[in-house]
């Protein structure tokens, strides 16, 4: 262990003057139950003042954790050894009362949650003005002054009534503006941001990073961004950290990073995702197997047993960071920075000039630990072709030629569907005193064989209407019908038998498996539930190899697989009684990314294979226009814009879906940067309380900049419809333009 | 087919399968042998069930050994101190302590799992009930619960222990008890099913097409079955500690039986005249009391589902 | 606020009227207070058990005589809980249920508020503590004392407690603990500071004894909800804005960490009532207490219910108590 922590000594550049934060050779250990687990090994980085510094990684790959470590915010039962320097000042090992000094005046943090990260019991202005409070020597008057101009800064409208107000009354994406604010309040050398924007809606990420940059132009500190999201990097910082089980493993720009990624784990990341910009119908690549326990990291490379061109020396040898032989120096006119060297811990790091993804990675669908499984596992034949997998529906039309839509037979249909969740008072009596309008008359269409999406920000109610329609909760008007079937009027009893045809794939994979029932009885229950618990055992291991996992992993509980064989196990179960119509709500936006590709893949298969209809219901618009044939747009309870993926990613109409697009970060450091945005403000509003007319009026940016005070009345008084513009697509916007984003 | 298959397979165990096979890997443990594992490392909890053990066999296989029994005998000479035949000593009637002690012991430990048991089964099928159907129902059930929350359990019982003239016996007392402790396993079981009935896994089991009553047994009440196990192990706990105070103030178990709080009101005023009369009960009645709550500790500890794992 | 507190008490009437009924059948149907009388040696006559019955309304139906002693209306003017009426006792008309219950509750009220105080301000140090100094002896020891007095049976140590006071007494040739009663005998000719003395000395054994269960289950929630609060990301982010550790701990974990304890301390109100009786009975105080344990053995059926609805009632108000304290303290419930 000593000597792995001592590998990374070697290339460490000599930094500048200017360098605000000087990270050398940090370790983190934790003790476990199980022993001790090394959630950082040996991280050495440098930011300079007014630079960002990204810190991209997976789920436990330790980046929360190295600046926990910096802010000397880890429990006392974490080791922690190495060196960090803020202004050349140690900070590692620091007192209390001395680390209390540094904190929130040099160094600031904002962290993931802003719903938990506020203290309920005091107002906003307090929480500020203690920031103030505690390094500067001004009165309460002042501290609260300080406050309301901090709130102004980050963009909070009304920031003198604001300031009196308690957390809870402020939506996420304002707490997440406070808690910048409380960052900048001392004007700090370096302010680390951990997922500022993990837990927001794409539209409100755009205005709190817009909210960030406000912060660094104003502080002028150093900024740390560590986040999964390899969009927000590429618009965001100038040089990439990328972390993989606790270590470094490529350093650079953010552009040699992204174009010519000199580590296979960095590689596979970006052809893992799901691009706005790339070509629909790419296959994507995922990373096999699962981020190692750092409970017992391999000896060698810990990305070795993942890694598809791994040799011996992998197994045996931790490779250094540091710059692959075959970049040269600088070329002329280049300016040499330690900082910016591009550096890559891969042994074969001169091979992977000019590779691709594809080139590396295959774009399979099956689960597996190691690139060899897959091999055997798609050759040997194991995977069942899409007949084999029980008794298959009858019709199969274009089977694997994804030919979608094209007037094949109606499936699923809602028309005018409503549904509004009484707000109750408490006690006894539950009166109803209000009502929630989750849902206000939409209607769609599920043909056989293609794939609708259903794309909206978090309380659109598009998973409220995935719901209406199983009838898992009961509409309030309009009606919902299978193959012509009106389903809205029947029994729960009379609703039974439907269910075969009609599943739901849930969201969170920790969540929808009985944690106390075995993947076999789970994967049985429908089986059980219909009356076919003979041979369920047989189809239940058909099941398991459908997608894509050991049909012998039966006998094992959930918490025993990762996320992404979760999800797998919960979409066996949907398949148990040979559905026509899948429901994904969500299926893969719990997943990290390597993961998420493989899932995506085999969700794909499962479509050709069955000839399944997706309803895929997602607020990631990248993964959307990776997989579906169509896609309809909702806001606050109604479809905005519906059309072919191509005729609404090409042609955004409504300014709602403009919005929406162009609040996608693209994972392209270029792009990224120069792409034109349309940027909405605000919150959405509360759907017990809509706005009269469109309801996207209030944040809309035609609205607001374009329109007329005379245009402008019909969209206050007039609810648009949803007009056909010609060749099937159709938005619900009184001036509808065509924009091009992409 | 390969349902025979797999069977033989599975028969053959880990010693038949290449090394590639990892059907029984060491990480494959039931739900019960990962809590034992956990519970295990509870020290306190683990010595906390020898001694219960041990308390219980003394209870129950004791009076078969002992050679007096809790009734007055002509045999036994009044008001000893303790003797190797009299350990405990005996009482001015005539009684041997010690074999009053076991009595008592076992009447407290019969009374305690009688009313933990049938108010478990109870206050879990009525909290899950209203959590898993909130709205008026859950309102109505549990305004019922409030009421008997609101009475003071021990007074519930005296009141109307005291107030049936005659003797009360262990298991007239035990179920007057649970008439009024099944309310705060129920408020406990319905604060844990509303905020399960909220995972997706509930709502797999309804888009499958179960029916309440399946999910109720077969979903919820397994998911909730570490905060019932602990909360039904501390109302073991609170039974004791409430038959005992019940006998003690007259309302309890009636002589000519015995039990470890009327042994406490017999000898009240001779803890230092005639300590061996006045520590016995109360020790044990402590010595149970704490070896259940360390048990129930550790039950907490094993099954606290933020312990279950590292994410992988 | 206003329509806060108002919406609770709302909820507080239909309990108490629930409980009202459940507290009734309760006594009516478990007993007859007449046992006694029928069991006489010689027998008494007809008539006397007939006019023994009309005095105590046994000649009615159940329903009738709960609404008989909820309403008054239809009685003899000696019945009515509306009324102010608590129904006559059937240890004869010389023991009137409001007076000894007015008596009574003055004594106990005393002793619950002490334990309450002690029990209380304990449990929120000791769990601060504990939790402050999660896993070290000290927080060991405290959670070792809390178990063992969760597992300590109130009348057993109260014994204990009082012999070892009168042994301290005896071998002393003092009489530095009171062990007897709420005052003592010669109340009369005290000064105000003389009486003050004499209560508070006779409340030292009593409340030790009654606080005890109290406190080691409420520091043992204290130190979890500390403990909470202390992992908390609004304690990480305050600490990371560079404040003191010690500063972060008072103003923002403990204020936080109080609120739950405010339920807790309700719900365990209950067990102060049935502790109130135990220690009574130990002390010999002539308390509320007191009166229960009387009730019982003279099978008082009016005085029993009055008892019962009037524990009722406090737990009922100490509930709404805590409904309000809860508002004040979290911002969260206030607009709801």
């Amino acid at each position: 262990m000593t000597t792995t922590e001592h590998m990374s000594d070697g290339p460490v550049p000599t930094a500048g003057h200017d360098v605000v934060l000087d990270v050398r050779d940090l370790s983190v250990t934790f003790s476990s139950e199980d022993g001790p687990l090394d959630a950082v090994r040996g991280v050495t980085y440098q930011v300079r003042r007014g630079e960002a510094l990204g810190i991209v990684g997976e789920s436990g790959s330790g980046k929360s954790v190295t600046s926990m470590a910096i802010m000397g915010l880890l429990p006392r039962t974490a080791r922690v050894t190495g060196s960090a320097r803020v202004l050349d000042q140690e900070v590692i090992g620091l007192g209390d009362a001395a680390i209390s000094r540094i904190r929130g005046e040099k160094i600031a943090m904002i962290f993931q949650d802003p719903l938990t990260s506020l203290n309920p019991v005091y107002t906003i202005g307090y929480q500020i003005a203690e920031a103030v409070l505690t390094h500067r020597d001004v009165t309460k008057k002042q501290a609260r002054e300080r406050a309301v101009e901090l709130l102004d800064k980050v963009g909070i409208p009304n920031p003198e009534r604001r300031v009196d107000q308690y957390p809870h009354e402020l939506s996420g994406g304002m707490r997440q503006r406070v808690v910048i604010a409380i960052a900048m309040a001392n004007d700090p050398d370096v302010i680390i941001a951990d997922e500022p924007t993990t837990a927001l809606d794409v539209t409100v990420q755009a205005q709190v990073l817009e909210a960030l940059e406000a912060a660094r132009r104003e502080t002028g500190a150093a900024l740390v961004l560590i986040t999964h999201d390899l969009g927000v990097v590429a618009g965001h910082v100038d040089r990439v950290a990328v972390m993989y089980a606790g270590r470094l493993v490529e350093t650079g720009t953010v552009e040699d990073v992204f174009y010519r990624p000199r580590m296979p784990y960095a590689l596979g990341l970006l052809g893992s995702v799901p691009r706005l910009d790339g070509g629909r119908h790419e296959r994507l690549t995922p990373i096999l197997g699962t981020p190692p326990s750092l409970l017992n990291l391999p000896r060698g490379c810990a990305f070795a047993p993942r890694c598809p061109m791994a040799q011996d020396i992998c197994q045996e040898e931790v490779p250094e960071l540091a710059e692959p032989a075959d970049i040269g120096a600088p070329g002329a006119g280049e300016e040499d920075d330690p900082l910016r060297r591009h550096r890559s811990a891969c042994h074969f790091s001169e091979q992977l000039a000019g590779v691709r993804p594809e080139d590396l990675f295959r774009p399979t669908s099956v689960d597996a630990e190691a690139p060899a499984e897959v091999l055997a596992a798609e050759l040997g034949g194991t995977r069942p072709a899409g007949g084999a997998a029980g008794e298959a529906p009858e019709a199969e039309p274009g089977t694997g030629a994804g030919t979608p839509g094209g007037g094949s037979e109606v499936l699923l249909t809602a028309t005018d569907l409503v549904k509004n969740f009484p707000i109750r008072s408490k006690g006894i009596l539950r009166r109803k005193v209000g009502e929630v309008q989750a849902v206000s008359g939409i209607s769609l269409e599920l043909r056989e064989h293609e794939t609708l999406a259903l794309v909206g920000e978090s309380g659109c109610g598009k998973s409220t209407t995935a719901r209406l329609l199983l009838q898992l909760i009961r509409r309030t008007s309009g009606d919902v019908r299978y193959m012509g079937r009106p389903l809205h009027d029947l029994s729960d009893a009379q609703m039974r038998p439907l269910r075969r045809d009609l599943q739901l794939v849930f969201q969170d994979p920790f969540a929808s498996l009985d944690p106390r029932m075995t993947v076999s009885d789970t994967v049985a229950e429908p089986l059980q539930i219909h009356g076919r618990a003979k041979g369920a055992r047989t189809r239940v291991k058909e099941l398991l190899e459908l997608v894509g996992l050991n049909p012998e992993h039966g006998s094992r509980y959930p918490h025993e697989f990762s996320g992404g064989q979760r999800q797998r196990i919960g979409i066996a179960r949907a398949l148990a009684l040979n559905p026509k119509v899948l429901i994904l709500d969500e299926p893969v936006s719990a997943l990290d990314v390597s993961i998420q590709a493989g899932v995506i893949n085999l969700l794909e298969d499962l479509q050709d294979e069955l000839g399944l209809s997706y309803l895929f219901v997602s607020h990631d618009l990248s993964v959307v226009r990776h997989i579906a044939d169509r896609v309809a747009v909702m806001y606050l309870g109604k479809i905005v814009e519906t059309g072919t993926t191509d005729q609404l990613f090409s042609a955004p109409a409504h300014p709602y879906t403009q919005a929406l697009i162009s609040a996608i970060p693209l994972p392209d450091p270029v792009k990224e940067r120069t792409r034109e945005r349309i940027v909405v403000t605000g919150d959405v509003p509360s759907p017990a309380d809509p706005p009269s007319g469109c309801r996207f009026r209030t944040r809309c940016p035609k609205f607001a900049g374009e329109l007329s005070e005379a245009e402008r009345v019909r969209c206050v008084e007039e609810p648009p419809d949803l007009l056909d513009r010609g060749t099937g697509h159709r938005d619900a916007c009184h001036y509808s333009q065509v924009v091009e984003l992409i | 087919m390969s349902d025979i298959d797999s069977r033989t397979a599975s028969g053959k165990g880990p010693a038949g399968l290449p090394a590639g096979g990892d059907v029984n890997r060491g990480e494959e443990l039931s739900q019960v042998r990962m809590v034992w594992r956990r519970f295990r490392r509870h020290r306190a909890a683990m010595v906390s069930l020898v001694f219960l053990g041990l308390i219980t066999a003394f209870a129950f296989v004791g009076p078969f050994v002992w050679p007096w029994d809790h009734t007055v005998s002509r045999d036994i000479l009044g008001n000893q101190p303790p003797s190797l035949q009299h350990p405990f000593g005996t009482t001015n009637q005539g009684n041997d302590v010690f074999a009053q002690t076991m009595r008592g012991t076992q009447q407290s430990l019969k009374v305690a799992l009688t009313v933990a048991v049938l108010s478990t089964v109870i206050g879990s099928v009525w909290g899950a009930v209203a959590g898993y159907y909130r709205g008026r129902v859950d309102a109505i059930m549990m305004r019922v619960v409030d009421v008997f929350l609101i009475v003071p359990l021990i007074v519930a019982v005296a009141a109307i222990n005291g107030n049936v003239r005659g003797g009360t016996t262990w298991y007239a007392v035990a179920l007057i008890m649970c008439l009024f402790s099944w309310a705060t396993i129920a408020r406990v079981v319905r604060g844990v099913v509303l905020s399960l009935r909220e995972q997706e896994f509930i709502e797999a089991a309804r888009a499958v097409g179960a029916r309440a009553s399946r999910i109720i047994f077969r979903h919820l009440l397994p998911n909730a079955a570490g905060p019932i196990i602990v909360a039904a192990t501390l109302l073991v706990a609170v039974a004791v500690l409430t038959e005992a105070a019940l006998s003690f103030i007259g309302f309890g178990i009636q002589p000519p039986d015995i039990s470890l709080g009327k042994m406490v009101e017999g000898s009240r005023t001779a803890a230092f005249t005639r300590p061996w009369l006045f520590y016995p009960p109360g020790i044990l009645i402590v010595m149970i009391c704490l070896t259940i709550n360390f048990i129930g500790d550790g039950l907490r500890d094993a099954l606290d589902p933020r312990q279950t794992m590292v994410r992988r | 606020m206003l329509v806060y507190t108002a919406r609770r008490l709302a909820v507080a009437i239909p309990v108490l009227l629930a409980a009202s009924v459940l507290v009734f059948l309760m006594v009516d149907l478990s007993g007859d207070p007449l046992a006694d009388m029928r069991l006489a040696q010689p027998p008494p006559s007809e008539e006397a058990i007939a006019a023994a019955e009309a005095r105590y309304y046994l000649d009615r139906s159940t329903p009738e005589r709960y609404w008989l002693w909820m309403t008054g209306i239809g009685g003899n003017g000696d019945i009515g809980l509306l009324q102010g009426e608590f129904g006559p006792s059937v240890r004869g008309g010389a023991f009137d249920i409001g007076e000894q219950l007015a008596s009574g509750i003055s004594v106990t009220l005393r002793l619950v508020s002490a334990a309450l105080v002690f029990a209380l301000g304990l449990a929120v140090i000791s769990g601060v503590v504990s939790a402050m100094r999660q896993y070290s002896k000290l927080d060991y020891t405290l959670t070792f004392i809390g178990f063992l007095a969760l597992a300590m049976p109130t009348f057993w140590l109260g014994a204990l407690i009082r012999e070892g006071g009168l042994v301290f007494n005896q071998s002393t040739g003092t009489s530095f603990f009171f062990t007897i009663g709420a005052n003592s005998a010669r109340v009369g000719n005290m000064t105000n500071w003389e009486y003050f003395l004499d209560s508070a000395g006779h409340l030292v054994l009593p409340t030790i004894t009654l606080m005890l269960t109290s406190y080691a289950a409420w520091s043992r929630y204290q130190r979890t909800s500390m403990l909470e609060v202390l992992n908390s990301d609004y304690v990480r982010l305050a600490r990371s804005k560079g404040v003191r550790n010690s500063v972060v701990v008072r103003r923002h974990a403990l204020r936080t960490a109080l609120i739950p304890l405010v339920t807790v301390a309700t719900i365990g109100f209950v067990g102060i009532i049935e502790g109130v009786v135990i220690t009574e009975t130990i002390f010999q105080w002539r308390g509320l207490g007191y009166f229960f344990i009387e009730a019982v053995r003279a099978q008082d059926a009016f005085a029993l219910m009055s008892w019962l609805m009037l524990s009722g009632t406090l737990v009922v108000v100490a509930n709404l108590i805590a409904d309000i304290l809860y508002g004040v303290l979290d911002p969260r419930i206030r607009y709801e």
